[in-house]
């Protein structure tokens, strides 16, 4: 497993998800600058939470073009895995890498709070080591009201895409959706952090499967 | 010249800022509100004479950057001299 976490000015989930990352992954984690153009060789890219450029223009609107990430579209077209949370997701559909877009939270309200999630799709290479119970993950967000076209939906649940549901909407999001994949389950988005979930001491584990779930799946030995 | 965009949500996205404006008018008594539409102005100074080819590039910039496609539309207008 050969991880990288990209830093935008703005973000500031980015230790965390590296912190994350090499507690679960065992291994040292690459930190890229958004200026960059290259990324070191790795199997898994993640794009952390924040607010970066200050949410200015739309969130993850200016990220979205940011150098690196000619060569994170590079990496996802190659098959490579990515995980965006929180302003990640939004970066991943500004840039057109995931379907949909992120609005305002139908409450108009910061909404910082644990939520309980249901795993909809629990064969892929991120939730395969999830049960079939609920999970509680914190959100700490304004702007992640999913919003999708009616034919955009029923493409994302026909083809099994939704990885995440809230079972308690906290947001607006169109059909309770928390977390979508790319065509190719290869790239995935999410609103709830589950790099603030891989410690007892912090709150909960709930985050940690996401983790061993690509672990599993990067380094063999485990499902898809 | 000078280009004045105007960008806003495609028919369907429910904006949750205009619905919360159009609330509080109606709370301040200004019953007649039947609906809020919110929309954001990008004005831009552009060298160069050509409005035609002004606006072609304008409308790259709205494709590329000024708007999300995926839920957002937008006008342009080339205003020359100004």
């Amino acid at each position: 497993m050969r991880a990288a976490v990209i830093t935008f000015p703005g973000s500031n989930c980015d230790r965390d998800l590296a912190v994350a990352m090499e507690t679960c992954f065992g291994r040292p984690v690459a930190r890229v600058w958004h200026a960059d153009s290259e990324l070191p060789p790795v199997d898994l890219v993640g794009l952390p939470g924040g607010f970066s450029w200050g949410d200015y223009l739309r969130s993850g609107a200016i990220a979205a073009r940011a150098p690196i990430m000619a060569a994170v579209r590079r990496h996802a077209e190659r098959g490579g895995y990515v995980l965006g949370i929180c302003n990640g997701f939004q970066i991943l559909t500004e840039a057109g890498l995931l379907p949909g877009a992120l609005i305002r939270n139908a409450g108009l309200r910061f909404v910082c709070r644990p939520v309980r999630l249901s795993v909809v799709n629990r064969n892929t290479p991120f939730t395969a080591a999830y049960g079939a119970e609920p999970i509680t993950i914190p959100v700490a967000h304004h702007d992640g009201n999913y919003v999708i076209d009616p034919e955009g939906l029923a493409r994302l649940e026909g083809e099994g895409r939704i990885a995440f549901r809230y079972l308690d909407n906290p947001n607006g999001s169109t059909a309770d959706i928390a977390g979508v994949l790319d065509a190719r389950g290869r790239v995935l988005g999410l609103m709830p952090h589950p790099e603030r979930a891989v410690e007892p001491l912090l709150g909960g584990v709930d985050g940690r499967p996401l983790f061993a779930s690509l672990l599993s799946a990067i380094d063999g030995g485990g499902r898809p | 010249m000078r280009a004045i965009v105007t960008i806003g949500f495609k028919e369907g996205v429910l904006d949750p800022e205009a619905v919360a404006i159009g609330r509080a008018l109606a709370g301040l008594g200004f019953a007649e509100v039947q609906a809020v539409r919110r929309r954001k102005v990008i004005e831009l100074e552009l060298a160069g004479e050509d409005p035609e080819a002004a606006s072609a590039r304008v409308e790259a910039m709205c494709e590329q950057l000024l708007a999300n496609p995926v839920i957002e539309r937008w006008t342009v207008e080339i205003v020359e001299g100004g």
